[in-house]
């Protein structure tokens, strides 16, 4: 059944109510014609759902204008019946008209949200091309800054600022995040859009089946910068798409390490497009759980300690390295400055004694000074897992 | 460039000093220019014209729903006009910013228009209207004298004012939120908001809450509890129902929003984390909970007007309402539906493919009982005799514009179809499509329905007419283009553009405001009009110029003030009619004294405490929210020792009423 319904909708396409939209097809609306597959089943989906609806819209909107025209004063031929008011037969024609459509609409709308799930992988790039098992899909790490775009290839070890590249019929998972406000990451023509929410890690499947230059932009207002929080988005065939990593590498204006992160996430507008090596492989599962700067503990490793009972009063002394844009918003202030006069924190979880929940941690060579680097995660213990993630 | 951080508080002023003055922005000083001049010509001509008695013991300490209702209604005609004052200047931004350019607007002025622009549109517009209207009408349909607690209605006037009063003061004093209507953390958050806009937003939404909540109960507890005799909850009519319907709503959903904003609050002032990045808070929590204020309110505005849309269409048409049974119950699907929807708002907020499903589903099968009444009135059109004065005209322009703003809002409900269209101008022209076309027509509907009875005088046609096509060719022009932009994948609340060729949809759509504009300007000529020519537009049917069907009718216009010298009795659903056609005689003696609430200052004076303790919030003056807070508990005991707070119309009054009407209906007939 799924797979019946974009070929349904692509017949119902040309269906003459909508002989009208060509016209304004020059126009580019990219929402109907894009150069994804995602995007195009979606787009596909407003088209059917538009004339399942247009099978009651119309005639309403006929009998009102037939009626209104018929039964206007002037006419004293037409029927006047003042006080009939009650037909078992017509109301239940009035109830069932509409009811059939929602069914119908109902069943499509189930199937497809399913089947269009952004968190759900794909199974194809195009209709009748199924996504082969050797096939990786290519991730993409989204961060959505004060107001630009972040994006970072793990597998190829490269970031870049508001310029998006992907490899054409190739799978693409985003994992997207925020540092500071909700936006919403939306290139209209790949695959509909997701918020971008700081703490929180969304996801997107997409991939592109057309070659060319497209644009991305935040799809939800965040702030002062928002206009022009846009991107580029390139769809290349896959040669292509190396050599852009190749260009991308050479050009590399430095690291994204944490530090360059915290610098970048300071709020700026229409920031040009830029380029990075990216070698930390944990920078966005810092930025996720709001722990890229020095001294501040990993939102999973709060978690796991609330998991476990929370740290009692011995946490509240510790507020400091779990407050994140508490007091400023993020890039306002030197954040690391603030920091030092505390105890930097236990970047992941600590070991703790089993008797008393409440107690301090008991390793505290732990508890580090600031700008160490972060430790391998230690065993975990009855008390420290699991370490819930929000939203993956 | 970036917006400038928080000012210093101070002891005595708190945050407030003369940099709050917006004095670098031109359109504002011009606009406080033009509001003082105004200001002043009109106070000096309530000064000359000798008002200011008048205004206070019969307008503004009145307790009369009637009159209640009408400051309600021009409340809703001020703001309406500042907010279309900020729909022009969005349009014309839009239509500006193109190819490098910035428009005239800073993203500073710019995002403080569209944010004030929707929440003066439907806390500060439709809500007055619509409680406005129902206050009017409602007591009048069930043959009650007033509402149940007349000094709390007009109490709650005076808070929704008051809110109303200082969200216009932040235009001039400070700034206003900068983060859209429903001011989502955690932008709306004291890290990313630290001025005072959000708070400007949070305390009038607040303060006009209180009014908003409290007009509900009494509506309800009205409707319940003041129908008179023979009137059972079946033989209502329709609008009365829907206003019933539309003020449990409230009841039922306006506490959330309060609470909501508490959160907000609190963490905006005491530095707790409901709703922040960090420390366990969840900006998503407060999404979901403004949203289950938010859906609700969607019907809160529409239903009354879809009980506008069935008298109108029954009078009109003159038959009765087709399928009376089917609309009362298609009315309370809607009302309990609408709490089952919230969700279909953030579609996009990552919830899982079955969450998202249901939500999608529950908002389509809300189209199934609305479908039901558009039949409904379709089929009282259906074998009528059409009489397309201006209520019917406005009526099927809502039918047809309705349907089709119905329509995207059933395909926005589609999740896979919401992720590509959500936060787009689609979205923006379809909640306009159905607030327009369907709040918005049907209020224009029922002030020229009502109008000869608030007044005793019709409105004028041709200027009626001009307003009624220029406002609907209007609607069209500027909101298709916004639909088309909204398939091209431009998004909502953007300042500027790259892409030049979108900007020929952009002119068409500031055309389109202009047009409307016209509509706008046509009604405010109309009102004009008629008032100059009242005399040749007297209706001399003695109150019941359209043949109507229901109980406003039966009493003269203006009603007298205890509205029907005995209380009716109902036997039938469209009582009036009911007594017209039985040939019921209107009793000329007998008459006896007639209890009635007396007119209190109170209500105007607790708010504008009210109002002082909004302000002093929103600046951090502490002492004066301390002096106002206690200013206001006091005065509310104080009130309770007032004892003169009723009053008898003597018996001999009002046979002098009723017998100057006796005359007036032998010289009409």
């Amino acid at each position: 059944m799924p797979s019946n319904l974009p070929r349904f909708s692509a017949r119902l396409r040309l269906l003459p109510l909508l002989a009208a939209l060509p016209l304004l097809s020059g126009c580019g609306l990219i929402v109907l014609d894009p150069a994804g597959d995602v995007a195009r089943q979606q787009g596909d989906l407003i088209v059917l759902s538009t004339v399942l609806m247009l099978l009651i819209i119309v005639p309403v909107m006929a009998l009102t204008i037939f009626f209104a025209w018929k039964y206007r004063a002037s006419n004293k031929e037409a029927t006047y019946k003042p006080d009939w008011d009650h037909s078992t037969q017509l109301e239940l024609v009035i109830w069932s008209a509409p009811l059939l459509i929602i069914i119908c609409l109902g069943a499509v709308t189930w199937v497809a949200t399913h089947l269009l799930d952004p968190y759900r992988p794909l199974a194809r790039t195009a209709p009748g091309q199924p996504v082969a098992a050797e096939v990786q899909l290519l991730d993409v790490q989204v961060v959505a800054l004060d107001w630009k775009w972040l994006f970072i290839y793990p597998e190829q070890g490269v970031a870049t600022v508001n310029e998006l590249a992907l490899p054409v019929n190739r799978p693409v998972r985003f994992r997207i995040s925020s540092s500071s406000v909700m936006n919403s990451f939306y290139v209209p023509a790949l695959a509909g859009q997701i918020y971008a929410m700081p703490g929180m890690e969304t996801k997107l499947h997409g991939v592109f089946d057309k070659t060319g230059e497209y644009e991305g932009f935040s799809a939800n207002y965040s702030g002062w910068g928002f206009s022009n929080m846009r991107f580029a988005v390139k769809s290349l065939p896959a040669g292509e798409f190396d050599q852009w990593v190749a260009a991308t590498k050479a050009s590399a204006e430095g690291d994204l390490s944490r530090a360059e992160y915290l610098k970048l996430e300071k709020p700026t507008h229409k920031e040009p497009v830029r380029r990075f090596a990216a070698s930390d492989p944990q920078l966005f599962d810092a930025v996720v759980n709001m722990c890229v700067e020095p001294g501040k503990m990993c939102m999973h490793d709060m978690m796991s300690l609330d998991a476990a009972g929370g740290a009692g009063i011995a946490g509240i002394g510790n507020v400091r390295q779990v407050a994140y844009d508490k007091f400023a918003a993020r890039g306002t202030v030197d954040a690391a400055r603030w920091s030092m006069r505390y105890v930097a924190a236990y970047c992941s979880a600590p070991v703790m004694s089993n008797d008393r929940p409440d107690a301090k941690p008991v390793a505290p060579e732990m508890l580090k000074g600031e700008g160490l680097p972060v430790p391998a995660r230690p065993e975990r213990t009855a008390l420290t897992a699991p370490a819930a993630r929000p939203m993956s | 460039m970036i917006p400038h951080p928080a000012p210093e508080t101070g002891p005595i002023l708190g945050k407030l000093s003369l940099e709050a003055l917006p004095l670098h922005e031109p359109i504002l000083v011009a606009t406080f220019i033009g509001v003082v001049l105004g200001g002043i010509a009109v106070l000096g001509l309530i000064t000359k014209f000798r008002l200011w008695g008048t205004l206070w013991t019969e307008w503004f300490t009145t307790v009369d729903h009637k009159r209640i209702g009408i400051m309600y209604m021009i409340l809703g005609l001020i703001m309406f006009l500042r907010g279309f004052a900020d729909a022009i200047m969005m349009r014309l931004q839009q239509a500006m910013a193109f190819g490098g350019s910035e428009g005239y607007l800073t993203p500073h002025h710019y995002d403080q228009v569209f944010t004030a622009h929707g929440v003066i549109m439907i806390f500060f517009v439709a809500m007055p209207f619509i409680t406005g209207l129902m206050n009017y009408v409602v007591p009048l349909q069930i043959g009650a004298r007033d509402v149940s607690f007349p000094f709390l209605n007009n109490f709650s006037f005076w808070m929704t004012t008051a809110g109303a009063v200082l969200t216009m003061i932040s235009l001039f004093i400070g700034e206003y939120a900068q983060t859209g209507w429903l001011a989502y953390p955690p932008l709306s958050g004291i890290a990313y908001s630290p001025n005072v806009g959000v708070d400007y937003y949070i305390w009038g939404l607040q303060i006009a809450g209180v009014g908003t909540t409290l007009s509900g109960i009494n509506l309800v507890v009205t409707i319940l509890k003041l129908r008179a005799p023979g009137m059972g909850l079946m033989k209502m009519p329709v609008f009365t129902w829907t206003s019933l319907c539309a003020n449990i709503l409230i009841v039922a959903s306006f506490p959330i929003l309060t609470a909501t904003l508490v959160l907000l609050s609190l963490d905006r002032y005491v530095g707790t984390n409901f709703f922040t990045n960090d420390l366990g808070g969840s900006p998503m929590m407060y999404v979901n909970l403004i949203w289950i204020w938010g859906h609700p309110e969607v019907y809160i505005l529409v239903l009354p007007l879809f009980g506008v849309f069935s008298e109108v269409t029954s009078t009109f048409s003159g038959k009765r309402l087709f399928g009376y049974t089917s609309m009362v119950y298609a009315t309370i699907c809607i009302t309990i539906l609408s709490y089952l929807v919230w969700l279909h708002h953030f579609f996009t907020m990552g919830s899982g493919a079955s969450v998202n499903s249901f939500f999608g589903i529950t908002t389509m099968v809300i189209s199934i009982p609305t479908g039901a009444k558009l039949f409904n009135w379709l089929f009282t059109m259906y074998r009528g005799r059409i009489r397309f004065e201006l209520p019917m005209m406005w009526t099927v322009a809502f039918m047809l514009t309705f349907v089709i703003g119905g329509m995207t809002g059933v395909l926005l409900a589609v999740p896979p179809a919401d992720f590509v269209l959500h936060n787009s101008l689609f979205l923006i022209a379809h909640f306009h499509n159905v607030i327009i076309g369907g709040v918005l027509f049907g209020l224009f509907a029922a002030i020229n329905y009502w109008w000869p009875k608030a007044f005793g005088y019709k409105l004028d046609v041709f200027w009626g007419k001009i307003s009624f096509w220029c406002w609907v060719v209007g609607f069209w022009v500027a909101f298709t283009p916004l639909y088309i932009l909204g398939l091209m994948g431009v998004t909502r609340r953007m300042r500027v553009f790259d892409d030049p060729s979108l900007q020929i949809w952009f002119v068409i759509a500031g055309i389109g405001a202009l047009i409307v504009a016209a509509g706008i300007g046509a009604m405010l000529v109309q009102f004009a009009v008629s008032i100059w020519r009242r005399k040749e537009l007297r209706d001399t049917t003695g109150g019941d110029p359209w043949e109507g069907r229901t109980l406003e009718w039966a009493t003269s216009s203006p009603p007298p003030d205890y509205n029907f010298a005995f209380t009716p009795v109902i036997h039938d659903l469209d009582a009036w009619y009911d007594m017209k056609t039985r040939g019921a005689q209107r009793p000329v003696d007998g008459y006896r004294d007639i209890h009635m609430p007396s007119n209190t200052g109170t209500g105007m004076i607790l708010s504008g405490f009210c109002l002082v303790m909004g302000f002093a919030l929103v600046w951090h003056i502490w002492w004066l929210v301390a002096l106002s807070f206690a200013a206001t508990i006091v005065g509310a005991i104080y009130h309770t020792f007032n004892y003169k707070r009723d009053f008898d119309i003597p018996a001999a009054t009002v046979a002098a009423v009723e017998e100057a009407r006796t005359r007036q209906l032998a010289a009409g007939a």
